[in-house]
C-alpha cells in the first residue's frame, strides 16, 4: 500500500521534471533556462529522497544535500554572471 | 503503525502533486517573473512536503530530513531573488498583461545588499 | 574580534555538525569542535548578524508564532497560485510594486524579504534602503501604504517585536 502510493508520487515528480526540461530546452532566454534548471534540481532532491527510501540507505540523503548545495551555488553564480560579468 | 505510514505516503503524494503543478506552471506562464512565481515556489513546497512525508514514514531519518528541509527553505528564496534581479537588470521583456513596473524608472543600478 | 559573534557562530555550526553526523562518538565530536571552531574563528570577525539577536523567552515564543504564520501563508498562497495555473484562462494580473518597511535591523529585513519571496504570488526583486520592489502576480493597488499592509502586514508585526 505504502509502496504503491510512493510509486505514484514518483511518477508525478518525474512528470514535473519532464515539464521543466521542456522549458529548459525551449528557453527562450538564459534566465528562463536557469529557472528551469533550479526547479529540476529542487525536484531531484525529493526524487533522491524516494530512492533512499526504496533502497533503505540513509547515506543517499547526504547525496541529496550536496546536490542541493551545488545547484544553489551554480544558480547564484549564473545570476551574478548575468548581472555583472565575471 | 500502518496508518501512520499511509498518512506519510499521502503527504508525499500531496507534495509530488505540487511539484507537478510547478512544472505545469513553468511551461504555461507567459514571462520569466511569473515562471519564477509558479515554478520555484510550488516546487519548494512540494519538496518540503514530500521529505516531511518520508520523515513520517521512517522516523529514524527525521533529523537528516529536517536538515535538508531547513536548507531548501533558506536557499530557495535567495536563488530566485538572484535570478529575478539579474533578469530585471538585463531588461527581460515582461508580458502584455503587466500592470505596472515601478522599478524601471529608477536608475538601473543594482542596489546594495 | 568580537567574542560574542564567534561564540554564536560556533554554536550554530556545531549544532549543524551534530545533526549531519548523527552520532555522539568521541572522535566525531572532537573533529566537529575543531572544524566549527576553525570556521567560526575565520568568519566570525566580520559577521555582526547574530550579535543583535536577544534571546529572551518572549523572542522565542514570537519566533515559533512567526514560523506557524509563515507556514500557513505559504500553504494558502501555494494553493492560490496552483489554482491559477490549472485554470485554462490563466487569470494573472502581474506588476512590480513598491512597498516601504518599518524594520530597521538588517537581519529583520533579510528575513522579511525572504519570507515575501517564499510565499508564492509575491517575489522580492530589489531592496533599496527601506524600499522593497516586489513582483506581485495579482496587483490590487499601486499605493505603497496599502500594498505594504496587504503583502507583509502579518510578517512585519511579529518581526518588529523580535528585532525591535
Amino acid at each position: 500500500m505504502v509502496n504503491t502510493i510512493l510509486i505514484v508520487a514518483g511518477v508525478f515528480m518525474v512528470l514535473g521534471i519532464l515539464l521543466s526540461l521542456f522549458r529548459f530546452i525551449k528557453g527562450p532566454d538564459i534566465t528562463d533556462r536557469t529557472v528551469a534548471f533550479d526547479v529540476m534540481t529542487v525536484t531531484s532532491i525529493s526524487v533522491i529522497g524516494l530512492i533512499a527510501y526504496f533502497a533503505g540507505r540513509i547515506i543517499y540523503l547526504d547525496v541529496a544535500l550536496v546536490y542541493g548545495l551545488l545547484s544553489f551555488l551554480s544558480v547564484v553564480a549564473i545570476g551574478r554572471y548575468i548581472e555583472k560579468g565575471l | 503503525m500502518e496508518t501512520l505510514e499511509i498518512i506519510g505516503a499521502l503527504v508525499t503524494l500531496l507534495g509530488s502533486i505540487f511539484i507537478f503543478l510547478g512544472g505545469l506552471g513553468i511551461v504555461r506562464m507567459p514571462d520569466l517573473f511569473n515562471r519564477i512565481q509558479a515554478g520555484t515556489k510550488a516546487s519548494t513546497l512540494g519538496t518540503i512536503l514530500s521529505l516531511f512525508g518520508l520523515a513520517i514514514i521512517n522516523e529514524a531519518w527525521i533529523w537528516k530530513l529536517l536538515v535538508i528541509i531547513f536548507f531548501v527553505l533558506i536557499t530557495n528564496p535567495v536563488s530566485s531573488n538572484v535570478i529575478s534581479r539579474a533578469a530585471h537588470f538585463r531588461g527581460i521583456k515582461m508580458t502584455d498583461k503587466t500592470v505596472a513596473d515601478l522599478l524601471v524608472d529608477k536608475s538601473n543600478k543594482p542596489g546594495e545588499e | 574580534m568580537n567574542i560574542r559573534n564567534v561564540t554564536n557562530l560556533f554554536v550554530l555550526l556545531f549544532l549543524i555538525w551534530l545533526l549531519l553526523t548523527g552520532t555522539f562518538e568521541l572522535t566525531s565530536l572532537l573533529l566537529g569542535i575543531v572544524i566549527a571552531g576553525g570556521l567560526s574563528l575565520i568568519f566570525g570577525k566580520n559577521s555582526n548578524v547574530f550579535g543583535k539577536l536577544r534571546l529572551t523567552p518572549k523572542v522565542f515564543i514570537y519566533s515559533l508564532h512567526y514560523l506557524i504564520v509563515l507556514s500557513w501563508e505559504i500553504v494558502k498562497s501555494n494553493v492560490d497560485v496552483a489554482l491559477r495555473v490549472i485554470n485554462p484562462k490563466l487569470p494573472i494580473n502581474p506588476g512590480i510594486v513598491k512597498v516601504k518597511t518599518k524594520l530597521k535591523s538588517p537581519m529583520g529585513r533579510m528575513i522579511l524579504a525572504n519570507s515575501i519571496t517564499l510565499t508564492p504570488g509575491t517575489l522580492t526583486i530589489d531592496i533599496k534602503d527601506d524600499e522593497f520592489y516586489i513582483h506581485w502576480i495579482d496587483v490590487k493597488t499601486l499605493d505603497p501604504e496599502i500594498a505594504s499592509q496587504e503583502i507583509m502586514g502579518k510578517f512585519e508585526k511579529i518581526l518588529e517585536v523580535i528585532y525591535g
